[in-house]
């Protein structure tokens, strides 16, 4: 039950993205424009009608490119506007379109549109080697720590504290790609089985290359307007009704890894806002972030979509399949679809967007939906966003 | 899905090959600086909260919930717990490893199993592949294994590991 609200109601009427793949030809300003244009299209809107611009977009290292938000501003409708670029490691991508819904909700734009752009494949030897950058110069980079590490490291304590086997969280795996497969935007579709992820290249034990989501490029876009204009575009814009996100500290040597705090915080402020107090039963649809197949279950258990260390169970016995009780990652998620980091969050909500449209194709849910929640993380294992909308 | 690029060509490109002067001289810190130099002598420095109690390893100046100054030097055990630990194969450019690489982390005492953030460290765990492998480490208690006290230096690597007690 809402109150009293104090923003402006902010609608979704528009969303395109680039096709993700390992290396595009395009260049990142392209592939912006790309996304963008589709969305304006999609909208039935023109640049000119759009008042402000949000750009999301990981570390600059990535595209080889410093001031990424400047360098893609004319890819993205920026020029002679107000732009800005937000960033928050992976959970970048949903973040850009809660940005995009608070320029809204200000009641300081009336239309905005968000851009969220990776390209992943540029940086020699590999894109790991960027990631050198994050850790603390003092205490951590001497050990020459990679990323996959921490993500091994929480991987093997959630195991532990759970009681978790390999054989159940490959399953995510498995349910992604096989998802994914109807997905024409996807890179790594495709039907695989619980031993082929087992039976992949081991890179930090517990996680193996098939538990891992792919390098990838790509981008994506979203035209939100205020709610008292919506209709004149649109008669089914799809409402933003809750958002929340929540950063925790960078010290992740010294806190409980088994369980994301930090999401749960930023899941209860979205669902404040929305008016969900029974998640499990008033959820109907969710894109929780997966660039490893294990967070999603980490993630549906800090959305409290499932108790902790439950979410496995409820995964085998097909509650978050395609024509489950609430199918999770329908588009086929970072691991089906690609992991263009920023562009992959806002391709999260840009599938829950169409989900609740009724226009996601082959990847629509066989169940009728009407909540959505879309959810990224990232850091240190530290950050997180999450949107909730309706139609 | 199709691709305009093969395999092969993905590894055929021209290269920019300047390399940039790039190299940075962080600072320790206020606080970090005590604590590397503590663990030239052989002892993990923290710094305690006098509001709230809790005990920051490594140190901080300030506490990030009270936000006032931590007031208060105090030394913990360079001995703890395993939280977790996984075996690497790939380095930190994602080259392939022969030997695995096994690393973790430590809640080091003293502090309780119920507590959500802790006194801890992230370090190389002497262990073997199996151990991990079978997560027959963790929760396994660990003491750091020092350096000779002529080749230690004032950083993190002053401990080798942390081996099973």
């Amino acid at each position: 039950m809402k109150t009293n609200l104090k923003f402006r109601r902010v609608a979704a009427i528009g969303a395109g993205m680039t096709p993700f793949r390992r290396r595009m030809l395009e260049t990142p300003q392209e592939l912006a424009w790309e996304a963008s244009r589709k969305a304006l299209d999609e909208a039935g809107l023109e640049l000119r009608d759009i008042d402000c611009v949000v750009i999301g977009s990981a570390p600059d290292a990535f595209d080889g490119v410093h001031m990424k938000g400047e360098y893609l501003a004319h890819g993205a409708g920026g020029v002679m506007k107000p732009a800005s670029r937000v960033y928050v490691g992976g959970a970048t991508g949903v973040m850009t379109a809660i940005s995009g819904w608070y320029h809204v909700a200000s009641g300081m734009c009336k239309k905005v549109l968000a851009v969220a752009e990776e390209k992943m494949s540029p940086g020699r030897p590999h894109p790991q080697a960027v990631f050198r950058y994050i850790w603390d110069p003092i205490t951590e980079k001497p050990l020459n720590p990679n990323l996959i590490w921490i993500f091994a490291m929480e991987m093997h304590r959630y195991m532990f504290v759970n009681k978790i086997s390999k054989e159940e969280i490959a399953l995510v795996s498995v349910k992604n790609k096989r998802n994914a497969a109807n997905n024409p935007y996807a890179q790594l579709g495709g039907e695989i089985t619980v031993d082929d992820v087992l039976r992949s290249e081991v890179l930090v034990w517990p996680v193996q290359l098939l538990d891992v989501s792919p390098v990838s490029d790509g981008a994506a876009a979203m035209v939100f307007v205020d709610g008292d204009i919506a209709r004149r575009y649109t008669d089914t814009p799809i409402w933003v009704e809750g958002v929340g996100w929540t950063l925790d500290n960078t010290s992740w040597p010294n806190r409980e890894l088994a369980y994301p705090r930090y999401l749960e915080n930023a899941a209860r402020m979205a669902y404040r806002m929305a008016g969900i107090e029974r998640p499990q039963r008033e959820i109907d649809v969710v894109e929780p972030y997966d660039p490893f197949d294990y967070k999603e279950l980490h993630h549906l258990e800090g959305l409290m979509l499932a108790r902790k260390g439950e979410a496995p169970l409820l995964l085998k016995e097909g509650f978050f399949d395609r024509d489950g009780d609430i199918p999770s990652s329908p588009s086929g998620g970072l691991l089906g679809v690609g992991n263009p980091i920023a562009a992959a969050g806002l391709m999260k909500v840009i599938s829950i967007y169409w989900q609740l449209k009724g226009t996601a194709g082959k990847m629509q849910v066989k169940r009728p939906v009407h909540t959505g929640v879309a959810q990224a993380w990232g850091d240190l294992m530290q950050a997180s966003t999450v949107i909730v909308m309706r139609n | 899905m199709v691709h305009p690029l093969k395999e092969e060509e993905l590894k055929e490109h021209f290269t920019v090959t300047y390399r940039p002067q790039a190299k940075y001289s962080y600072t320790a810190g206020q606080a970090l600086s005590t604590f590397l130099r503590g663990l030239r002598e052989g002892k993990i420095l923290g710094r305690k909260c006098p509001r709230c109690g809790r005990v920051y390893v490594p140190p901080r100046l300030y506490c990030e919930d009270c936000f006032y100054p931590t007031s208060q030097w105090v030394e913990v055990k360079d001995e703890g717990i395993v939280m977790t630990a996984v075996a690497s194969f790939i380095s930190w450019t994602r080259d392939r490893l022969e030997e695995p690489e096994i690393v973790g982390t430590i809640r080091l005492f003293p502090s309780s199993p119920r507590d959500y953030v802790y006194p801890g460290l992230f370090h190389r765990i002497c262990c073997s592949y199996d151990d991990v492998k079978s997560m027959r480490i963790m929760g396994k208690t660990v003491r750091a294994r020092w350096k000779p006290v002529e080749k230690r230096e004032g950083s993190i690597e002053d401990i080798e590991c942390f081996e099973v007690v």
